[in-house]
């Protein structure tokens, strides 16, 4: 059945529910669609005998009326998070060929809820990038082509996960988000991205990036979608100290399509020099649809959003180049020999890591050395604070903030590329949200002059994922966003 | 201690650094055993070996530990302390860092009391006593190319105790892992075992000229396993460090290893580079927040501790406040003396016997009162009849000593051997008598003024009776009877 793959998350949950089509179908028209999309790289490993395997034992429970949230659903799993028996890369040489003993929490739950995998998607390497262009696998592409038809980046670092999702080659998928690696790409790729509140999903068994920023979440083809993943997806969990112990809302049930008398902020801060005319336009599109189904905008301040990239490229790297640090060829993974532990060290990792990777490692390692702590971590650290205080103070004036997902488009493979910094300009909308610990959601809203999609986000309080997503559906009723890739 | 050197006299300057592995089941963040000798690499968690997206979990059963030893010594306990990491790579140290607590350590600001010869005391500052997880370990004579990781140890935990640089002598530095080691056994948080490695220290040593206040360039000791070879190696290396100034040298701050064959500490050989940790708040723990209500019921379900003891054995037994120590020195030492005082006229006796016959038996035997041949039952038996007269405290030796070799009771041991003591006056007259005709010269010389005979007539009386008299009648009789 080709249509199946056309229908969301919550129709095909319905469907199986309602035995229009068994799991094993669902399965069979998934695994298909991923075998005709391979040029777009998504995947770095394809699992599709698990995938049937998994959905033998849906349709056994189907049957039976015990079908649980995500029953025979088929997704896509970033290839960070660590998944038992099936090869767990963080799209890197130096895990190449690790297979883990162990289920992360956050699949764990996915699974419990009946889901079945795919395989395993693409990403930047070590989740470090916003093109998907540092993959030890190869560059995913985006489904979406540009007028002039070249190939274009899908965002990062999930993009394997957006371009899947985007292309219908899984019904959803999980993503991270430590500077926007889920919101970007969702953006870059129309599609729903929502990065949870910091501690509503476990980080047990994911690759960890910079702990205290990392957070799971879904990428979906819409909002409703969205709420159904992350309510299988969330949940405290004692072996992540820093997950929080808060019940899990129906976050479906969220979205009433009601947000009278809510106040929106506009951070004047977020009207960036240079941001182009496409994008300040669309975010006044947004501004009318909410105010046109009842919400009220009010012009808040986040007086340090202009230091919150240079904050997050200091307090990320350092904490990245610590984590990645057990990647040292002593026990799994890649190992080069050398004549004494210290060369090991040295070719294993030269060999295993890519340059941004390097990169990332030798900032890190920089800002936490003797005589530059106080001056760059520590400094970065009081700055998040006052990021975090801006935010709080907002919370005084609305109820939800509303600005760009992204400050452009997706762009060309090798755009950007020469550049790091004007690639890390690509998360500046997004990582004040990661730095303050909030939930945000990429909502596709309308289409480039070059007929891209283009994402608004939408910032919430800590751990109000459902007004967020309540505020995300009307954003995307108005939008009606049915513009398609490669149509 | 002085050095009297070439040019002057010097004092020490000692810190202690001392690494406690907390007695727990679990590592401070895994749940694997923590149990000691196990085979390699059994012992191990996805956690301890560093698997990706692995995440710590503090142990909530080492962090009571770690509050009950710094109640222990008298500190202040942080409500918030932090856990930072120290980075640094080694093929036992599976994540790249150790996890460890920098800044902000959960205990801060005690005091040890020191038991010195002579009974005197002195008090040292303790700066610290933060929590860690220990490394791996590494394995480089088993194989002529490789090396063996063993992980068992990775992520146990361990309490740093860090003294004040107010140590001054070798037998200080002694005396303070002594208290240290009692305290801890005391609360059972260690089981303080230096040679299994489960207690150890690394001494900071400097010198100065006596008078002055300034701290001389320090040398730190790492790799020593006793309390003996700690002593030993302060004081090689103090003594090095004089000659070396005396002799126009400046001491260079290293890091130094005891060499035990030799006697000698000797620099670790130069690390290719310098370590610089790059510490920071490890983000995947929270702070570490206590509640006052918790660190108060740990506070008020704390045993007597060996000071509390020794006031109170001085106090309530009446013993020299250096007999107290010693029998404080261990739990089960002072538990055995008090099992042994129970009830007794005259507890000194008992505090005697403990530790001049039983101690020196022991000692003999390298056992010691949890495996002691004599109980402590049995040898209040012995003191009873001791105090009933039964026996002279010189037979009571001899039936101590049978006591120890054989397990019998003492009892049965002066029945058997019919070492009751005579306290007939008869019997007593009549072994008098017999000595006094026998010696009637010494009588004289005796009645003649020379009274110092009287302990040799003491002694023919006692070797006339088989050292059975009761010594006190022996005196009393006698002296009438010589008197005439």
């Amino acid at each position: 059945m080709a249509g199946i793959v056309e229908l969301t998350l919550a129709q095909l949950r319905d469907g199986l529910r309602a035995k229009k089509f068994s799991a094993v179908e669902v399965a069979d028209a998934y695994i298909g669609a991923v075998e005709k999309a391979r040029d777009l790289n998504a995947f770095i490993v394809e699992t599709p005998d698990l995938a049937r395997e998994q959905a033998k034992a849906a349709d056994a429970r189907l049957a039976k009326g015990e079908g649980r949230d995500l029953e025979g659903v088929p997704l896509g799993i970033k290839d960070l998070f660590c998944t038992k028996g099936v090869q767990t890369t963080a799209a890197s040489k130096i895990l190449k060929g690790y297979v883990p003993q162990y289920e992360s929490t956050v699949t764990s739950n996915l699974f419990g809820a009946g889901a079945t995998m795919l395989g395993k998607l693409n990403l930047d390497e070590f989740a470090m990038g916003s093109a998907n262009i540092t993959s030890h696998f190869g560059n995913v592409k985006n489904p979406w082509k540009r007028k002039d038809g070249k190939d274009l980046v899908p965002g990062g670092s999930s993009g394997g996960s957006a371009a899947a999702v985007a292309a219908r080659i899984v019904a959803g998928a999980t993503g991270t988000d430590t500077g926007g690696s889920i919101r970007q790409p969702a953006s870059l790729t129309g599609i729903v991205g929502l990065k949870p509140t910091y501690g509503r999903c476990s980080r047990w068994g994911i690759v960890a990036f910079a702990s205290s920023l990392d957070q799971a979440g879904p990428m979906a083809r819409d909002v409703r979608d969205a709420a159904i993943l992350l309510k299988a997806m969330a949940g405290h969990d004692p072996k992540d100290s820093t997950s929080v112990p808060r019940p899990v809302p129906d976050y479906e049930k969220a979205l009433t399509g009601n947000v009278k008398g809510l106040r929106f902020g506009i951070p004047k801060e977020y009207r960036i020099d240079g941001m182009p005319a496409e994008i300040e336009k669309l975010w006044q599109q947004g501004i009318e649809w909410l105010k046109a189904a009842g919400a009220t905008p009010v012009e808040i301040s986040l007086p340090h959003t202009k230091y919150a990239l240079p904050t997050y490229y200091i307090i990320a790297p350092a904490e990245a180049s610590s984590n990645l640090a057990r990647y040292d060829g002593v026990r799994y993974g890649l190992r080069v020999p050398g004549s004494s532990l210290d060369e090991m060290y040295e070719n294993t990792r030269a060999e295993g890591f890519g340059a941004e990777v390097r990169r990332r490692i030798l900032i890190g390692t920089y800002v936490l050395s003797a005589g530059y702590y106080d001056a760059y971590y520590l400094k970065a650290q009081k700055v998040r604070t006052l990021i975090f205080q801006d935010f709080q103070k907002a919370w005084e004036q609305c109820d939800v903030i509303l600005t760009p997902a992204t400050p452009s488009a997706a762009f060309a493979i090798g755009e950007n590329q020469d550049d790091p910094l004007s690639m890390y300009l690509q998360d500046v909308f997004t990582v004040p949200v990661n730095l303050a610990g909030l939930p945000g959601l990429s909502v596709p809203a309308g289409l480039s002059a070059e007929g891209l999609p283009l994402g608004l986000q939408l910032i919430g309080k800590p751990f109000d994922e459902e007004t967020l997503l309540r505020v995300g559906g009307v954003v995307e009723t108005a939008a009606n966003f049915t513009a398609r890739p490669g149509a | 201690m002085i050095i009297e050197g070439k040019t002057g006299n010097w004092e020490l300057v000692i810190g202690l650094e001392v690494h406690a592995q907390v007695v727990s089941n679990a590592k401070l963040f895994s749940g694997s055993s923590a149990a000691f000798g196990a085979e390699p690499n059994t012992q191990v968690s996805f956690v301890d070996a560093a698997f990706p997206g692995m995440l710590p979990v503090i142990n909530a059963f080492c962090v009571e530990q770690a509050i009950k030893t710094g109640l222990g010594i008298e500190a202040t306990i942080n409500e918030v302390s932090v856990f930072d990491r120290k980075n640094y790579f080694y093929a036992d140290l599976p994540q790249g860092y150790q996890i460890s607590q920098f800044t902000r350590p959960i205990v801060s600001g005690g005091r040890l009391v020191l038991d010195l010869p002579g009974g005197k005391t002195r008090e040292i500052g303790v700066t610290r006593l933060h929590m860690e997880q220990d490394a791996g370990k590494s394995i480089h004579d088993q194989h002529p190319s490789k090396s063996y990781i063993d992980l068992n140890r990775s992520g146990v935990c361990l309490m740093e105790i860090v003294s004040e640089p107010e140590i001054r002598t070798p037998e200080e530095a002694g005396a303070y892992l002594k208290k240290l080691r009692a305290i801890l056994r005391y609360l059972g948080t260690c089981d303080g075992n230096m040679e299994e490695g489960s207690m150890r220290c690394d001494a900071n040593v400097s010198v100065r000229r006596v008078g002055t206040t300034e701290f001389g360039t320090r040398c730190e000791i790492k790799n020593v396993n006793s309390i003996r070879y700690v002593m030993q190696a302060i004081e090689y290396e103090a003594t090095r460090q004089v000659e070396l100034i005396e002799d126009g040298g400046t001491v260079k701050q290293e890091t130094r290893l005891w060499d035990v064959s030799k006697g000698v500490t000797r620099s670790m050989r130069s690390k290719e580079h310098a370590h610089d940790y790059r510490y920071f708040p490890d983000p995947d723990l929270l702070p570490l927040v206590l509640d006052p209500k918790e660190i108060a019921r740990i506070k008020a379900e704390m045993p007597e501790l060996p000071d509390a003891k020794k006031a109170r054995f001085v106090d309530q037994y009446k013993l020299t406040p250096y007999d107290a120590s010693v029998l404080v020195a261990e739990k089960e030492q002072a538990a055995f003396f008090e099992e042994v005082a129970k009830g007794r006229k005259d507890p000194k006796l008992a505090a005697n016997w403990v530790i001049v016959e039983l101690f020196g038996a022991l000692n003999k035997q390298g056992k010691d009162v949890t495996n002691s041949p004599v109980s402590a039952k049995a040898l209040a038996g012995l003191l009873d009849l001791i105090e009933n007269d039964t026996i002279s405290g010189r037979i009571a030796k001899d039936v101590f000593q049978i006591m120890v070799e054989t397990g019998k009771d003492a009892a049965s041991i002066v029945e058997e051997k019919g070492l009751k003591q005579v306290t007939d006056t008869g019997a007593i007259d009549a072994a008098i008598a017999k000595v006094m005709a026998e010696n009637e010269a010494k009588v004289a010389e005796y009645r003649a003024g020379k009274v110092t005979l009287f302990g040799w007539f003491v002694g023919q009386v006692m070797k006339g009776t088989g050292g059975k008299a009761n010594p006190a009648k022996v005196n009393e009789i006698l002296k009438a009877k010589l008197a005439g």
